[in-house]
This record gives C-alpha cells, sequence and structure tokens, in this order.
C-alpha cells in the first residue's frame, strides 16, 4: 500500500470498524476525545513555553492567563478524564467476565466530557475568563477583570463534564454490584466490600484469609472512583456558587463577596481538587501498573494483600490530605499544616513507594522480558513518579514551603514531571497494550515512531520539570510573567524540552492514524451495527 | 540565621544526586529485565525494611527542617516572640499599600509584615535583586497574614505579589521596599 492508501485505510487495512462492538467502539471514541484534547493541551502549552520566554504580540496578557486557565483543566478533564474513563468502562467488565451495566450511559459520559471541555475552552478563548484552575475566592466572581457570560459558560461547560463524570460513577459502581439477565444473583455487598479494601484490611487480622472476589486493578478502579465522586461534587457545588453570584451580576445585583470567608472556601476547594490529585490519580495508576504488570509478566502480583490495604490507605490519605495546599497561609491553624500538611502528605511517599517496589518486583520475577512499547513505557511512568513524588513531598514541609510555594519548582519538577512522565506514560503503556485487542488486531504503522515517542516523552518530560525546577529554585515564579528576560537561560531550555515533547505527540499522533486510517476514525464514531453486549465480537 | 540561598543550594544537590540514583536504578533495571536471570526470590524483609525506610524518610524530613531551617519554628512560633519591628501593609485593587517609603530593617532584627488584603487572594514575597525569593506568604482577604522574619545580611529587597491575581496582579511589584543594613546594629 502506497502512503495515501495507508493513510485512508490503515497499515495493511487490517482495521476494519464495522467489525467493532459498541464496547469497542465506546472506548475508542474516548480515546480519540482524550488524544485531541492532549492535542490541545499540549499546543497550548507549548504557546505559554513560548510565551514565558518572549511575549506574543498577537496574545494580550489576558489571552494567555486565559490559556494559563483552560490547559490544565483540558488536559486532565478532557485529555485524561476520556483516556481513563474510556479505558475502565472497558477493564471493569473486561476484568469482571460481565457486560457494562449501561453502553449509552458511557456514551453520554464520553459526549458530555467531549462538549464539556469544548464549552469552556471556548469560552476561555473568547472571553478570557481566567481565575484559573484554583478560583481563589472571590476571583471567579471579580467582574471587574472578567466577563459575566464568558464566566457563566465556563462554569456551565465545566458543569458538563461534571455530570458525564457524575455518569462515570454509577456506571462503575453498578457494574460491579448489578446481576446481569440470566445470571444467579451477584453478591453486591460482598463485590462492594472486596473493591473497596475491607476485605483486605480485615485480612491483616484473620488467621483463615478471606477470598477476594474482586480483582485488584478492579479494586482500584473502585476506589479511585470514590474520589472521582466526591471531587465532582465538590466541583459542582463550587459551580453552583459561582453561578449564583454570576446570575446575580447579569440581573444587575452586586452579591457581597465577603459573604463568603476565602480561608474556608479555599480549604474546601482544594479538599475536592485534592482528590485528583493526590487521590483519583494516584490510584488509578497505581492500579494501572499492577495491571500492566501481571498482563505482561502473566505472573501474580507481588504481595497482593498488602498492595489492596496500600490503595485503601492511599484512598483514606486523599481525604486527610488538602492542607499541604495552604501551608504558606498563615491564618490556616497550625495543626492543620503540620498533621494534614506534612504528616498525611508524607504516607503518599509510602504508598507510591509500595506501589512502585510491587510493579518492579513483580516484573523482575519474570526476567527475561522483551521489551515491548507497553512495557517500556510503563517504566517511564514508573520512572515519572519516582522522581515527581520526592518533589511534591519536600514542598508539602513547612520550613521549605516558605521558599517553594507557587514557584516554578511545583509546577514543573513535581506535577509535569508527574503528569507527563508519570501519568501520561501509564496511560500510553495502557494504549499501547490495548490497541490489538480494542482493533481486532490492526497493526501499528511505524515502531520506529513508537520508539522516537517513548524517548521524546521521557527527555523531554523530565527536561522541561528540570529546567522549570532550576528556574523555580532560583526564585521564578508561576502564575506571573517576566517581561525582561530574566530567566530566560532556564525558559529557552524547558521550552526545547516542550518542543520535544511536541514532536513525540505528533510521532505518536500520526502513528496511530496511519495505522487505523482516516476511514477508521470516522468509522469509530458510526454506530455499531453488531447488536451485542459483548465486549469483544465473537471469534 | 542561615539564609534561604544556603538551604535552596542544600535541597537542589540533594535532589540531583536522589534524581541522578533513581534514573541510574531504571536504566539498570531495564537492562537486566531484557536478560536471563535466576528466578531469585525478594526476600519479605528486603520489603519491610523498604517499607520503614519509607517512614522514616517521611517523619525525619520535617524534624530535620524544623531544627535546621531557622525561620520554621520563628513561624510556627510568631505570636509568642516579641518583634523588633512591625509593619502594616494594606493590599487593595492590585496595589500594595506601604506604610511609609520605604521599609527599613537593622541587621537581626525581627521584622512582623502584618498584610491585610480589602478585596482578593493575593501574596506576598520578598525578593532580591537577583529575583530569588527571601520569603513569600498568601494574603487571604478577611484574614490577618503575617510573617516574622530576621534578616541578617544587608540588602535591598522587592515586594512582589506571589499568587495569582487576575492579569492585572502580574505588575504588583515594588522594586527596592524592604533595606536592611547591617553596618549598624539599628538601621535609620
Amino acid at each position: 500500500m502506497n502512503f495515501f492508501q495507508t493513510l485512508i485505510h490503515g497499515e495493511e487495512g487490517l482495521f476494519k470498524p464495522h467489525t467493532l462492538t459498541p464496547m469497542q467502539k465506546l472506548t475508542l471514541r474516548f480515546v480519540v476525545v482524550g488524544l485531541v484534547y492532549y492535542a490541545f493541551a499540549v499546543i497550548e502549552g507549548m504557546l505559554m513555553r513560548i510565551y514565558e520566554i518572549k511575549p506574543i504580540p498577537e496574545i494580550p496578557t489576558k489571552q494567555f492567563f486565559a490559556i494559563m486557565t483552560a490547559h490544565p483543566l483540558v488536559g486532565i478533564f478532557g485529555s485524561t478524564y476520556s483516556i481513563v474513563f474510556g479505558a475502565f468502562l472497558f477493564l471493569v467488565p473486561y476484568l469482571m467476565k460481565k457486560p457494562l451495566w449501561s453502553i449509552k450511559l458511557g456514551n453520554w459520559t464520553m459526549g458530555l466530557i467531549a462538549i464539556g471541555t469544548l464549552v469552556f475552552w471556548t469560552s476561555g478563548f473568547i472571553t478570557h475568563y481566567a481565575p484559573l484552575y484554583t478560583l481563589y475566592w472571590p476571583l471567579p466572581a471579580d467582574f471587574s477583570q472578567f466577563s459575566v457570560i464568558g464566566g457563566t459558560f465556563f462554569i456551565l461547560g465545566i458543569a458538563l463534564v461534571m455530570l458525564g463524570t457524575v455518569f462515570f460513577v454509577i456506571n462503575i459502581f453498578k457494574t460491579l454490584t448489578y446481576t446481569p439477565e440470566g445470571w444467579e444473583k451477584q453478591p453486591s455487598g460482598e463485590l462492594l466490600k472486596s473493591a473497596l479494601g475491607i476485605i483486605a484490611f480485615g485480612n491483616l487480622f484473620r488467621r483463615k484469609k478471606k477470598e477476594q472476589i474482586v480483582s485488584l486493578p478492579v479494586a482500584a478502579i473502585t476506589q479511585g472512583t470514590v474520589d472521582v465522586a466526591f471531587n465532582s461534587a465538590i466541583i459542582l457545588f463550587t459551580g453552583v456558587l459561582i453561578l449564583i453570584y454570576m446570575v446575580a451580576a447579569l440581573l444587575g445585583y452586586n452579591l457581597k463577596s465577603t459573604a463568603i470567608d476565602a480561608l474556608l472556601y479555599k480549604n474546601w476547594f482544594w479538599w475536592g481538587l485534592d482528590l485528583v490529585a493526590d487521590g483519583l490519580v494516584l490510584i488509578f495508576v497505581a492500579g494501572t501498573w499492577y495491571l500492566l504488570a501481571t498482563l505482561i509478566t502473566g505472573k501474580k502480583l507481588y504481595m497482593e494483600n498488602i498492595a489492596r490495604i496500600a490503595l485503601l490507605v492511599e484512598l483514606v490519605v486523599s481525604w486527610t490530605v488538602w492542607s499541604h495546599h495552604l501551608l504558606s497561609d498563615q491564618a490556616q491553624p497550625g495543626i492543620l499544616k503540620v498533621v494534614s500538611g506534612e504528616m498525611v502528605t508524607a504516607f503518599e511517599l509510602i504508598t507510591q513507594g509500595l506501589a512502585f517496589f510491587i510493579t518492579l518486583y513483580t516484573l523482575w520475577s519474570a526476567r527475561p522480558l522483551k521489551m515491548t512499547n507497553p512495557l517500556k513505557f510503563l517504566l517511564g511512568g514508573l520512572t515519572g513518579f519516582a522522581l515527581a513524588v520526592p518533589a511534591g513531598i519536600m514542598q508539602a514541609d513547612i520550613g521549605l514551603n516558605r521558599i517553594l510555594h507557587n514557584t516554578q519548582w511545583v509546577i514543573g519538577p513535581h506535577v509535569h514531571v508527574a503528569i507527563l512522565v508519570g501519568l501520561a506514560m501509564t496511560l500510553y503503556a495502557a494504549i499501547y497494550f490495548l490497541f490489538p485487542i480494542l482493533t481486532n488486531g490492526a497493526k501499528l504503522y511505524s515502531q520506529k515512531l513508537a520508539t522516537f515517542h517513548f524517548w521524546a516523552q521521557l527527555i523531554g518530560g523530565i527536561g522541561m520539570g528540570a529546567f522549570m525546577g532550576i528556574a523555580g529554585l532560583n526564585g521564578m515564579l508561576r502564575r506571573s510573567l517576566y517581561l525582561n528576560g530574566e530567566f530566560n537561560t532556564y525558559m529557552i531550555l524547558a521550552g526545547l524540552c516542550g518542543a520535544l515533547l511536541l514532536s513525540g505527540f505528533l510521532a505518536f499522533f500520526f502513528n496511530i492514524v496511519m495505522s487505523i486510517g482516516i476511514n477508521g476514525v470516522i468509522g469509530i464514531f458510526l454506530p455499531s451495527k453488531l447488536k451485542t453486549k459483548d465486549l469483544l465480537p465473537k471469534p | 540565621m542561615v539564609d534561604s540561598t544556603t538551604v535552596l543550594y542544600g535541597q537542589t544537590l540533594a535532589y540531583t544526586l536522589y534524581c541522578l540514583a533513581i534514573l541510574s536504578l531504571m536504566g539498570w533495571f531495564a537492562y537486566k529485565i531484557t536478560r536471563k536471570g535466576k528466578d531469585s526470590v525478594v526476600k519479605n524483609t528486603l520489603f519491610y525494611s523498604f517499607v520503614t525506610f519509607l517512614i522514616v524518610l517521611g517523619v525525619s524530613l520535617h524534624i530535620i527542617t524544623y531544627n535546621t531551617i531557622p525561620w520554621a519554628p520563628i513561624d510556627m512560633n510568631r505570636a509568642t516572640i516579641h518583634p523588633d519591628k512591625v509593619f502594616n501593609i494594606t493590599v487593595e485593587k492590585h496595589r500594595f499599600i506601604l506604610p511609609e517609603g520605604k521599609m527599613f530593617i537593622g541587621c537581626h532584627e525581627k521584622a512582623l509584615f502584618k498584610v491585610t488584603s480589602n478585596d482578593l487572594t493575593y501574596g506576598f514575597g520578598l525578593f532580591r535583586q537577583d529575583n530569588s525569593m527571601v520569603f513569600q506568604m498568601q494574603v487571604i482577604p478577611g484574614h490577618m497574614n503575617d510573617i516574622l522574619w530576621q534578616f541578617d545580611k544587608s540588602g535591598v529587597y522587592y515586594i512582589r505579589s506571589t499568587e495569582y491575581s487576575g492579569p492585572k496582579g502580574v505588575d504588583m511589584i515594588v522594586k527596592d521596599a524592604v533595606i536592611v543594613s547591617c553596618d549598624s546594629t539599628s538601621a535609620k
């Protein structure tokens, strides 16, 4: 096949979308949406990298901050949520050997996240609504700086995403506990206990260990989904609160912003936000590591019961850890700073360290392994978290936070290395692993491009984080602008690493499009002709 | 008092060494798992030793920093420490309103900066002329935001808002706002 034939029909014409089941199509739709929004986030990130070197005249300052506001939200909700939710809506029924509770609800989740992200992104792009994702009160209701209408649509977009998220939560828990037609009655209570780690915790004290009826990856998905549920409730509530101020402003009333205590609000909102960063991300990632390690090696996970307990501990930690974001808030009670901000946060070093050790050992026990794409990306993901978690523990210290808070250190070696190297490479490992399963045996167009993607993501991600970190240690703030080139050496180097990341993503995107072809991409979004709830077509 | 530059230098060194160790470990691991090896069983004692190490590391980090970073105990106990100087600062409409033209502080003096915001959430950071940070804190409206700091070196510092407060906050810089003089025990 020549280049254009491959572009249209995919590598060797192996991908045939009409053979896909509705479940395969649902999952692939999530992945396509997630990758498109990842492209948005990467391009936005690159624009900001250039802007940090030298402001682009065509982009006014308020547009720059609108990009900064949309960037993490598009990256987390539009991209990561799409890819993760799509994968988990497939994996939970796949691992439990039962159909998804509702494919229709799954499609609603995908549609709401896709449309909601587009709504808040467009609103920010047009009106420059830019209170950043932290929404520190009363900034989101500061209508002397931001458009009320723009803000209203922005919040509505977020609300749509959260509604889709709630549908995901319902689907996961229903799939876990429901009894499919014609099946023997499922023990929903026992399934929940196993999935939530309660049986694993009890096994610590039982002489005769109780059998687990839910596999470890499903337990991880369930526990992470608990945080997803809490997080969406907090964000929805906060959105309603902000909307009240916006609607009042539209009706000509000026509600007093002092009616809401800014510190209490900050505690409340960070409690909810941290359920993502220090909760579901870490739990989902650990679960994905365990799943990939067992699938790659074909071996049982090392220290499985401890791994289950560590997930439960991580879940509880994620509810009590938020105060490390308020170590520089002098009115925050000292006891919260020490207990929640420092001590509980240190538990993340333990839970992630355990997941790291258990995954590495499980891989080690199956030597020799072939260095496949899933394995190399899994190792990249492990490396990312091994670098980023200790960086976070360092800044979650009362003494060090005084000189690190809101610097580029926080957003570089901690956040971006965790997301771009730790999280993204783990997700890529899962995508490379699931690709032949979800496409009924489609072939990857180019292994060289996949290898380039790996090195560009690894070196670009670590390099960018490192140079941002050095700039931060030298005093460069995040969420600010330096117009006189004060930190240009580091910003140019970070920009070059960002360009490497972008080129790696483009190589991956091109590779996937060439593998399934443009016809294949379109076919994914057409209704399936197979009327089945089965995950995969019958052989 | 140990300067923040010294603390950051120590942190840079420690974290860089850690990164190099982790990258080397992962490189070695990636190489070794593609090679044949004995199906060696990792003893559980190694696993539990690793867990113990992580617990000790997580807790000891904070104990060590509390006892070596001088501003940490000062900060936690600032309500019981009598300051040598007090500066009341207000922030409103993206502007710092200082008590006087410049703030003069003597060597080894403990200065208390009390900052209140009348509208948005801001940050209050003190920076050296080379843009490196001396300290910062958040400034929350409706609350007292105070920081006690002891200066042991001469220097001229500028104030910058360290928290995003909308696009207008980018210019929240007050040049040469704090002057510390070690020429005599007391400044002007």
